[in-house]
């Protein structure tokens, strides 16, 4: 009871941090590369309208790139505080992306963004230029060597175990930066963040509109961030397909969940609409769906580009005894949870033994120990983290959070591409100040981009568990041995000071809005 | 010597590079508690932030980048410290925290919170991130109270590597005396580099707000350098009177990895006496803060630079001298047996080879950094 509550908490305030974390950052990800863009047509055409532009939208990046920075420093430490089995059993793999990010990434974005806000009258142009450049950059890639880690998580490839450690360690750097996870994730992530930076310039540029006031900044404003929220959105749906089928093969209890999918079957239809049976466990006869309007064989497709194809349900994945195709192309009949508990205990009493006579004098019984320990590892590591698991029950994530996580995102992602469209359109007609209802709707899409973003992680994040480690370790072997009590009290206070965070900063950027770009005289 | 231990004593030193940078760079932290003493007024206030407005990134920007090379290169050490000494650890962070959002939004109107209430945050930031990074620097040759055993993960119901075993969580370590000292001395530091910047950017400004910061700064000097140099003193003696642990690696049980380890009198003298570079980095450091100070006392120069590669050499001289050597770095009260060593928290041979092609980038990284210092810090 003490460990799950301490489990709970632990997961909560990571949970809390990172969706704060993930309010700020992907307005930094794409309002960056908007802003170089400005730079870039200030610098080509030297017309100082562009430069207003450029410092008007800086202010609203520099509002949030605090905020990114502090809330990012505390995940950052809490893989330490919070998880510190996690952070030994794979911190060989785990560590090495956040040291890159630091000296590859956070440094540039962090030297040059002082530049780019503070250094108008002290560098020279084409240096101011190509620090907003180094800055959008450095976020981005920043973001790569983050989403590396978090990749991995989901599909831990390229590593080995190490029994005389009792940790994993990389084998294959390259296969875990390129992994298929850690590029569909980083695509979608930070295609993500483009959008909302798009649409958020949209808003604020339409609220202008609405005002009658700076019409020639918010016009120029709007088609650069429609066109790039048009690429961003067609893109998104391209990658969103790809980690769709990643998943599906590396995480397909996840997939599952999403669907609320109990049974599988050849051409599993993909639901569009639905409402989830409140009654239903994998273990009784309830119907999954209260309701639901189905495309028929759509997850088979979404899964695996076969519209006839198979995609297990919960109850299959428990169960086992059907055919898949495993990450690395084999084909493989899939075993039952009760296999994977024994299969992993099997690793963890290997392990057990290799710790025992690892240091026993006697050459003879200890090598020919070691190497029995060591070949049912091997055979068996894949399931270790079954070894801490019990019920099923403990195996299937949270369905209706996941669930609803998903059609949320998805729906708002159509409703983004119905938006942009328009957005393109009503701008080419030079129209838009007339349109009051889409200016309504471009800044009541402001909180539902947001939205989106945020649901899109409680899909990855929620979908996974129990796992932090894919198949590995589980959350409730990965936490530090803190009391519960002393995580709580620390929960409370990242709550009230992130949340006060973020009333500053949304008073502040109202404000800042509310101002204008200072000086401009675009009428 | 093994490439693989070659590796973790190379990754001993990177982070301790970034460990003595972060103390030189907390000259940020020191000038924020110049706060309401020395920039009295609104204007002077203004004037004061404005100057460390585009360095506090950099310091934070170390922290982090600390924190993920310790993470990569020493996981036990991030695992063990961090799990274990939770308080400490939290409390340093949050300070930061405030930190970040008070330079972006101090002087922005409606910023909530007012800017009485951010210039606490910057002076709390000031006072206590500094002295508690001394703290938590001092716990490598004090020791935390933590056990580990790596196996534990074959018992689900008691699966934790390494655990505190107080529940105090870190907290009973800032009560120490030799842990706050080392506390103070990072903090006078951080204040005395903090006053050398301030008092030498504003002597190159005209108006009368910089000439009276930097006229206050000055005089104010004079207590604080000469608190800094007396703590230091102390700090040094009691590091060098202290006991320390060692690996035996002429030990048949010194399997490469682990080993017994064993207490030594006066370890981290012998092991200054016996590496004679480390010797060296540390007494250049030392010499070096002291003529930068004399220079700044007697002569008026502000010697920020000077001053602050002597600490930076002086710190890093400190941080060598307790991982190298065999050293345990991080001894447990509860247990010496588990205590860290470079042998046993760090790294696989691999993940210390790939980490050594990208730390080739950490010189590129200095140099723009410096260009941009350079650039940002000249005053126009």
């Amino acid at each position: 009871m003490l460990l799950s509550s301490l489990v709970d908490a632990s997961r909560l305030q990571f949970a809390l941090t990172a969706m704060y974390h993930w309010l700020f950052v992907p307005l930094t990800l794409g309002l960056g590369i908007l802003i170089a863009i400005f730079e870039t047509k200030y610098y080509r055409t030297n017309d100082e309208s562009w430069k207003k532009l450029t410092q008007f939208w800086s202010r609203i990046f520099a509002i949030n790139f605090a905020c990114g920075v502090a809330t990012g420093i505390i995940l950052e430490f809490e893989f330490g505080t919070n998880w510190s089995n996690y952070s030994w059993f794979v911190g060989d793999i785990f560590g090495a992306p956040l040291a890159i990010e630091g000296i590859f990434a956070f440094f540039l974005e962090s030297t040059f963004f002082a530049v780019m806000y503070f250094g108008w009258n002290k560098v020279s142009k084409g240096f101011h230029l190509l620090s907003t450049w180094l800055t959008a950059i450095g976020a981005n890639i920043s973001a790569y060597w983050i989403l590396t880690a978090n990749g991995w998580m989901q599909n831990p490839v390229g590593v080995a175990f190490n029994p005389a450690t009792a940790r994993n360690e990389m084998v294959d750097f390259w296969g875990i930066v390129f992994s298929s996870t850690t590029i569909t994730k980083f695509s979608h992530s930070v295609l993500s963040g483009f959008l909302v930076a798009s649409i958020v310039v949209i808003a604020i540029s339409c609220w202008y509109l609405k005002k009658q006031r700076n019409h020639e900044f918010s016009m120029r404003s709007i088609k650069y961030a429609a066109v790039f929220g048009l690429f961003s959105i067609f893109m998104l749906m391209v990658t969103g397909h790809s980690s769709a089928v990643t998943v599906a093969k590396t995480q397909p209890m996840k997939l599952a969940a999403m669907e609320g999918l109990y049974r599988g079957e050849n051409g599993t239809p993909l639901v569009g609409i639905g409402i989830l049976n409140p009654k239903k466990e994998y273990d009784n006869d309830e119907k999954p769906y209260l309701f639901h309007i189905s495309f028929p064989k759509g997850l088979s497709f979404l899964a695996n580009m076969d519209f006839d194809s198979f995609v297990p349900g919960i109850n299959d994945i428990i169960e086992g005894g059907y055919k898949y195709v495993d990450k690395n192309g084999e084909e493989r009949t899939a075993i039952s949870f009760q296999e994977k508990v024994e299969r992993g205990n099997m690793a963890r009493r290997a392990l057990e033994l290799y710790g025992q006579h690892k240091d026993n004098p006697d050459t003879n019984i200890r090598n020919q120990v070691l190497a029995q320990a060591q070949q049912y590892l091997d055979d068996n590591f894949e399931y270790f983290g079954y070894g801490f698991l019990k019920d099923p029950k403990e195996s299937i994530p949270n369905i209706p959070m996941t669930f609803y996580s998903f059609r949320i995102m998805v729906t708002l992602g159509g409703y983004f591409i119905v938006f942009l469209l328009a957005c393109f359109w009503l701008w080419k007609k030079k129209v838009i100040e007339k349109k009051k209802w889409f200016i309504f709707l471009a800044i009541v899409s402001v909180p539902l981009v947001y939205i989106c973003a945020e649901a899109g992680w409680i899909v990855a994040e929620v979908g996974r568990q129990p796992w932090t480690i894919q198949d590995l370790l589980p959350v409730q072997a990965s936490v530090s041995g803190v009391s519960s009590g002393n995580v709580w009290t620390t929960f409370i206070i990242f709550a009230v000071l992130f949340t006060t965070l973020l009333i500053a900063e949304l008073k502040i950027a109202f404000n800042q809005i509310k101002k204008g770009p200072e000086g401009i005289k675009w009428n | 010597m093994t490439t693989y231990h070659f590796l973790q004593l190379y990754w001993w030193a990177i982070v301790s590079v970034l460990g003595a940078a972060l103390v030189f760079l907390m000259f940020v932290q020191g000038g924020q508690t110049l706060l309401g003493g020395v920039a009295r007024t609104e204007d002077e206030k203004k004037l004061l932030l404005g100057l460390f407005g585009h360095k506090w990134e950099l310091t934070f920007t170390t922290l982090v980048t600390f924190g993920g090379a310790a993470f990569a290169s020493f996981p036990l050490f991030y695992s063990t410290s961090f799990g274990g000494a939770y308080w400490l650890w939290i409390i340093i962070l949050l300070s930061f925290v405030v930190q970040a959002f008070s330079y972006e939004f101090r002087n922005k109107e409606k910023n909530l919170l007012g800017r009485k209430t951010y210039d606490i945050f910057l002076k709390l930031n000031g006072l206590l991130g500094t002295i508690l990074v001394g703290v938590a620097v001092a716990t490598f040759i004090s020791g935390g109270n933590y056990a580990m055993d790596k196996m534990s993960l074959t018992v689900p119901s008691a699966n934790i590597v390494s655990y505190w075993t107080n529940d105090y969580r870190g907290l009973e370590l800032i009560f120490k005396p030799f842990n706050l000292l080392l506390g103070i001395v990072v903090f006078l530091a951080a204040r005395t580099l903090g006053m050398l910047y301030v008092y030498g950017q504003c002597s190159k400004m005209e108006g009368d707000t910089a000439s009276d910061i930097a006229a206050r700064c000055q005089s104010r000097l004079k207590v604080t350098a000469l608190g800094f140099v007396v703590f230091f003193v102390a700090f040094v003696v009691c590091m060098f009177l202290s006991a320390g642990y060692r690996v035996d690696t002429s030990s048949a049980a010194f399997n490469g990895t682990d080993g017994p380890i064993v207490e030594e009198k006066y370890a981290y003298l012998h092991n200054m006496l016996s590496h004679w570079w480390i010797a060296a980095i540390f007494l250049a450091g030392v010499v070096i803060v002291l003529s930068g100070l004399g220079r700044a006392l007697l002569r008026g120069k502000p010697s920020f630079y000077l001053t602050g590669l002597g600490v930076f050499l002086a710190v890093w001289g400190i941080l060598l001298d307790i991982g190298f050597g065999d050293m345990a770095y991080f001894h447990s009260l509860n247990d010496v047996q588990s205590s860290l060593t470079l042998y046993n928290s760090s790294s696989s041979l691999y993940t210390l080879k790939t980490m050594a092609w990208v730390s080739l980038a950490v010189p590129f990284v200095i140099l723009y950094i410096g260009y941009v210092w350079k650039k940002m810090t000249a005053v126009k």
